[in-house]
């Protein structure tokens, strides 16, 4: 019998490298010559989700773009941690405006680049889900409905980290934040409110749309890649726990974030002009309880003062992910 | 820069000016924990070692890693009640790694394409003596050889190989695969004479010049019991039937054969009569299965062979063409009780498989010894009370299995080369075991255990034909591939990926990874990730 | 070429000699027909290359120039009143990280009440915020000064705003020489950037800047403003050499030399105002006009010059610092510190309030006099302020002020609906 080659590689691609793996199919973050976009000496806080998102997400866009990328931050954390004066983290050209207009000084930049006749130079633009989904919102469908070539990256930590932890559109419901505190007959954040951007981003029907977590490192380099190789307006939008707004230990970022994932409380999925065209399923299937039980700002649903009425509307939302975007393997 | 605006406009990457190490409460550190499977490997292989070479299809380099513990892995895949997959951290996830399949592949793999030992090391100038040639001293013989030692084994019988010749059926271990690895030993440069049986250790070390002696004659004497018979009905011991069917005369069993004994023994001599010809084939055991000490799995092959167990029952007598039965009753305790209800069963033959003892004699009038039990007390270093006399496998006291045995010739080697040298052998202290705990199982692809093909039922019946196959390279390479590389780093990249400070190092295939302390803020992101549990937080002194 | 046209066309033409590679275009009266007219241009392929960009929002169109410009193009907008408002944060921004965008504001009132006339509240709004501000009295100073423009920004690579008034001038049909193509080209060389955002050359733009340097920023884009009192009266003269005209410079005076009163003013009401003074002059009175091109830097040491030998002067805005008076002429009183001039101070023009002749005349003969409050609301209705104010001490809930002063003139019957 000829030899057959194996498809099973140990880890596969669940680890970031793989030494089986050919080295064209190892993830950007293995390589030793990976760009390090944002490099060492950040003042992020320990285990921060951000940091890492941001430096998986651009570290891809610039492979993908060989090297010619330009940033656009909005303010934020990842603003605030990588660019005080005198030092930058930054190994990428970076620009930095205010905190509700990164999409469209992105669209500049990348009609600067048009006009200039350098279409290989590629535009990211990126900013927290405050910048996102509420301040920036306004610029960000602006950019979407004129299908302006840049790629979008929101890294979603669900609240206003940077400022104290203070609710935003992208806080889920019964969160503990600064601004919706576990008191009163309904604590934390309410039910029935928030924004989910990345269906809002598809009905602008923009090339691609994609959601994705620090957790799962493959499917988000897949994500920045594929959109890198597309033009005009992209949105991805990744899930990254912070320790100090989640109430989180610092080792436990990457957990959360694949809690969230199997949980169904965030669904990693992609959409093509407005059509989802892939779900990433999820693998194990978790329970809303092993997701929140481990933050802080959801403890005010636990223990002594319990609200599992809260804890059940909480679990419908993942069921009501799970149902509408298939997330579960035909057979589960 | 220089002209650019001031403050507002930064150099790039300029923040590695900002020592964030200097947060650190905590600190990782990278280390290698013991796989279960090598803890719990009577040989002491290092099994995750060789089948990290063995995932990426480098199978020589695999075997010889291997070997570096074990010279018969084609022996060990057949015949090993692997432990080592008992303890395997993936049965917590799926089911344990076939190591012992991937053994046998390695095995016969190595003896498929003909690969050697390393060849030994430069000669010592020293003789030593090994007797018998059972896995034990095969196994000292090895090791001795490899370290230069100039080594002669001296066997009584005629043939090589011990019980596991002797005592294991054709069924479970092919004597072609048996030949070709003790062939290889013998490549080495060790001489073995046949038909040598040492009757005083003294005088054979005396005589042969030799610096020490490793004694591991093994337990070939069956242990009898009192069964009142009549003169008709033939009883006979297993360690027999099993030794005879390596000669011209098969034995005369009888179409209805009852074997005596609840160990791996008395199953093989039940499939061995099966396969004689035997229609009825009965083990008479007097405790429950969940008792047997037998491993289960060959319980399980010799009731679908047809060999028919009587459980909790003992033989009370042995007349013509019958026996009568004592049904047994489990104590409190877990011990059987006779109840007084008898039962009889039709048998030509008797067979008693209830355990082996030592022939001694060689040790007679050697000064120091201490003998307890029937059997040789050892030292740790496998010494004997003689100095320069070691002793290991079936005669000394611990678990018979050749596995055991095997582990005993390499321990007892490295202690005797110690001893020629005149220093204490140096084991270096365990660490501490990767036990499941301290794995991150979420990276491992799924995947369920590969099954071994098994000869078809009706072959297995009536031939001595082996019954478990062999991986391809193809199953094996994805067995192989199942391990989780408890507690020894795989070089998966996790720590240098998810390092959110770009704190670790990559230091190039083969090399693993550095912390970077300049930088690193010790979140522990890496030890929560690390696939395999081979990085730990240790607290900062602050 | 001489040509009769509208304001803001004339202006879109000049612009679009000056080769913007970027234009962020939202509509807001009465800047709109200048973005128009280049978008068609751009459309048609005239204007090339160049990316106009429909923007969703004032605040987009100054950021969209914001990354143009940071990535190297030459960049363009324009707005007015709410419009300006709207993207203040971005405007702060712009000269905050030294971007050279040129920015015509089309000055009109700031709401409420809604108001889509001209006066100079919205630039003037703006004078901290570190923009240089133009202020055209013609259409054709419109045209001359945006070409200026853009040379001074990239020079200092600093923003500048061209004011020029809504309607007044936008939408005004006059006779206006637009230069050749050439002749711009060899005023305006291509865009150098001071810095740019470039793979070639990585750097980190737009840091966060602690107390410990950030006075020196500030102090920074001081000395750019200071840099230019020095820069605009070169490219003045040389836009003079070039092409024929007197533009731009930092003030321009107005039969200055003997006069005993002195009009100061921005913008096209220069035009009225040497109207009245030519007719006064006749009539034997001392009077001149002193015309503030650059407000923003403020020329302290010209406008003191201008009027250091006179006797008194009015400083004439369409502006109102609202609890204080004038902000034009706080900063010409600042000028004068230390002269012993008597200055007064008159607002007119606000939401578009006709500045007739005849009431400035009035008012001048007033100033000559030194007859004038410190602050004078020229054409005031006081009538109807008085009634609302007397309305206001004895009712609570006297009802909305707009309507009751339209009540009151007689200009509306709203009232009677309410």
């Amino acid at each position: 019998m000829p030899f057959q080659p194996v498809k099973f590689y140990q880890t596969g691609t669940y680890t970031v490298g793989n030494r089986l793996l050919d080295p064209d199919e190892r993830s950007e973050q293995a390589s030793e010559n990976r760009s390090n976009s944002i490099n060492s000496g950040h003042r992020a806080c320990q285990g921060c989700g951000e940091a890492l998102g941001a430096r998986y997400a651009i570290d891809a866009a610039m492979a993908e773009s060989n090297g010619q990328l330009i940033a656009v931050n909005a303010t934020g954390c990842l603003e605030v941690f990588s660019t005080p004066y005198p030092e930058s983290s930054w190994q990428v050209p970076w620009i930095h405006s205010l905190f509700g207009n990164a999409p469209a000084v992105a669209t500049g930049v990348a009609a600067a680049m048009k006009v200039k006749g350098r279409r290989e130079v590629r535009v990211v633009a990126q900013g927290g889900d405050g910048g996102t989904t509420d301040i920036g919102f306004g610029c960000l469908s602006g950019m979407f409905e004129r299908n302006d070539d840049v790629l979008y990256i929101c890294y979603d930590n669900e609240a206003y980290m940077n400022t104290g932890v203070q609710r935003s559109s992208a806080t889920p419901p019964a969160a503990r934040t600064a601004t919706t505190m576990p008191v009163g007959p309904e604590p934390g954040n309410v039910f029935g409110q928030g924004k989910n951007l990345p269906e809002i981003a598809m009905a602008h029907g923009i090339p691609y749309v994609a959601t994705a977590t620090v957790a799962d490192l493959r499917d988000l380099e897949y994500k920045v890649r594929k959109a890198m190789k597309m033009h005009g307006a992209r949105y991805i939008q990744i899930f990254v726990p912070c320790p100090l707004g989640f109430g989180t230990a610092s080792h436990d970022t990457i957990r959360i974030a694949r809690l969230a994932k199997e949980s169904g409380m965030f669904p990693v999925f992609e959409a093509e002009h407005g059509e989802v065209t892939g779900v990433l399923k999820i693998r194990h299937k978790v329970g809303i309880e092993e997701y929140l039980s481990p933050q802080k700002r959801f403890a005010h649903l636990f223990g002594k003062h319990a609200h599992p009425e809260m804890v059940a509307r909480l679990q419908a939302i993942a069921d009501r992910n799970i149902r509408k975007y298939g997330l579960l393997e035909e057979n589960n | 820069m220089a002209n650019k605006p001031f403050a507002i406009t930064l150099k790039p990457g300029t923040s590695l000016a900002n020592l964030t190490g200097t947060w650190r409460t905590a600190r990782p550190v990278y280390l290698d924990r013991l796989p279960p499977c090598n803890n719990a490997c009577p040989a002491g292989e290092n099994i995750q070692g060789w089948l990290f070479h063995a995932e990426s299809g480098d199978y020589e380099l695999a075997w010889r890693v291997l070997v570096e513990n074990n010279p018969l892995p084609a022996v060990m895949g057949r015949v090993c009640y692997h432990p080592c997959e008992t303890a395997c951290n993936r049965g917590q996830l799926d089911e344990a790694v076939g190591i012992n399949s991937v053994e046998r592949f390695l095995g016969d793999e190595a003896i498929k394409r003909g690969w050697k030992f390393d060849a030994p090391a430069a000669a010592s100038g020293k003789k030593v003596l090994v007797v018998g040639a059972g896995p034990s001293g095969l196994s000292a013989a090895y090791h001795l050889a490899r370290m230069g030692h100039q080594v002669e084994i001296q066997e009584a019988g005629p043939l090589a190989g011990g019980m596991m010749r002797f005592g294991i059926p054709k069924y479970r271990l092919p004597r072609e695969v048996l030949d070709a690895e003790v062939q290889r030993i013998l490549d080495l440069g060790v001489t073995l004479k046949f038909d040598t049986k040492v009757a005083s250790i003294e005088q054979s070390m005396k005589q042969g010049g030799f610096d020490a002696a490793f004694l591991a004659v093994g337990a070939h004497i069956g242990k009898r019991t009192y069964i009142p018979a009549g003169d008709a009905t033939k009883i006979v011991d297993a360690v027999s039937v099993l030794r005879s069917m390596e000669g011209e005369d098969k034995p005369m069993l009888g179409r209805k054969v009852v074997v005596y004994g609840g160990g791996n023994t008395a199953i093989d001599v039940a499939r061995t009569a099966k396969r004689l010809g035997a229609t009825e084939a009965i083990i008479v055991y007097r405790r429950t299965r969940e008792k047997m000490p037998a491993h289960d799995f060959e319980v399980e092959e010799a009731l679908q062979e047809g060999v028919m167990i009587k459980w909790l029952s003992t033989i009370k007598q042995a007349g013509e063409g019958e026996i009568t039965v004592e049904k047994m009753a489990l104590d409190e305790k877990g011990y059987p009780q006779p109840t007084g209800e008898f039962e009889t069963l039709a048998a030509d033959s008797v067979v008693l498989a209830l355990g082996q003892d030592v022939d001694l004699s060689l040790l007679e009038g050697v000064a120091g010894l201490e003998i307890k039990d029937g059997t040789v007390q050892v030292a740790p270093n496998m010494m004997t009370g003689h100095p320069g006399i070691f002793a290991g496998g079936d005669m000394v006291p611990s678990e018979r299995t050749v596995t055991v045995a095997i582990g005993h010739g390499k321990k007892a080697a490295r202690n005797i080369d110690a001893w020629l040298h005149g220093v204490e052998c140096q084991s270096t202290p365990k660490h501490e075991i990767a036990t499941f705990d301290k794995l991150n199982p979420w990276y491992y692809s799924d995947a369920d255990k590969t099954v071994r093909p098994m000869l078809d039922i009706i072959r297995r019946q009536t031939s001595f034909d082996e019954v478990q196959g062999g991986l391809d390279e193809t199953n094996a390479l994805f067995e192989a591939r199942r391990c989780l590389s408890c507690g020894n780093c795989f070089e998966c990249d996790n720590c240098y990926g998810v390092c959110p400070d770009n704190a670790v190092i990559k230091l190039g295939p083969g090399k693993r990874f550095e912390f970077n302390y300049d930088y690193c803020k010790g979140c522990g992101l890496c030890v929560a990730e690390c696939p395999c549990g081979s990085i730990k937080m240790v607290a900062e002194d602050i | 070429m001489l040509k009769q046209t509208e304001g803001s066309k004339a202006v879109a033409e000049a612009i679009a000699l000056c080769r913007p590679e970027v234009i962020c275009a939202y509509p807001i009266s009465p800047q709109t027909h200048i973005v128009e007219a280049l978008g068609e241009m751009v459309k048609a392929g005239e204007l090339a290359p160049c990316e106009f960009i429909n923007v969703e929002s004032e605040f987009a169109a100054m950021s969209v120039a914001i990354g143009s410009s940071a990535a190297g193009a030459r960049s363009y907008t324009a707005t007015a009143s709410q419009g300006l408002l709207f993207m203040v944060e971005a405007v702060y921004n712009a000269s905050g990280l030294g971007l050279p965008i040129v920015m015509t504001v089309a000055n009109r009132a700031i709401g409420a009440p809604i108001n889509i006339w001209n006066d100079h509240s919205d630039s003037l709004s703006q004078r901290d915020s570190g923009w240089m501000q133009l202020f055209a009295e013609t259409n054709q100073e419109a045209v001359d000064l945006h070409i200026q423009a853009f040379r001074l920004a990239e020079e200092l690579s600093m923003p500048v705003m061209v004011c020029m008034d809504g309607f007044i001038l936008t939408h005004a049909f006059e006779r206006v020489d637009i230069p050749s193509q050439e002749q711009v080209d060899a005023y305006l060389p291509p865009f150098d950037p001071r810095q740019v955002l470039d793979p070639k050359e990585p750097m980190s733009i737009g840091a966060m800047v602690g107390p410990e340097a950030f006075m020196e920023v500030k102090y920074l884009a001081h000395a750019k403003q200071m840099q230019a009192l020095e820069l605009i009266p070169q490219l003045a003269a040389e836009f003079k050499q070039q092409f024929g005209r007197d533009s731009g410079g930092l003030v321009r005076t107005y039969r200055a030399e003997d006069a005993e009163t002195m009009i100061v003013a921005m913008g096209s009401v220069l035009g009225t105002i040497k109207d009245v003074v030519d007719d006064m002059r006749e009539q034997g009175h001392k009077v001149g006009v002193l015309g503030i091109v650059s407000y923003r830097p403020f020329p302290l040491a010209q406008v003191r010059e201008a009027l250091v030998n006179c006797k008194r002067f009015l400083v004439l805005e369409k502006s109102l610092a609202v609890g204080m008076g004038g902000i034009v002429a706080t900063d010409v009183r600042m000028a004068v510190s230390g002269t012993g001039l008597k200055g007064f101070t008159a607002i007119a023009g606000l939401g578009g309030r006709a500045i007739p002749k005849a009431s400035l005349h009035k008012l001048f003969l007033e100033a000559e006099q030194e007859n004038l409050e410190p602050v004078t609301f020229l054409d005031l209705d006081w009538d109807a302020v008085n009634k609302q104010l007397e309305r206001e001490r004895q009712n609570r809930h006297s009802g909305p002020i707009a309507e009751n002063i339209l009540y009151d003139k007689g200009i509306s019957s709203a009232a009677k609906f309410g």
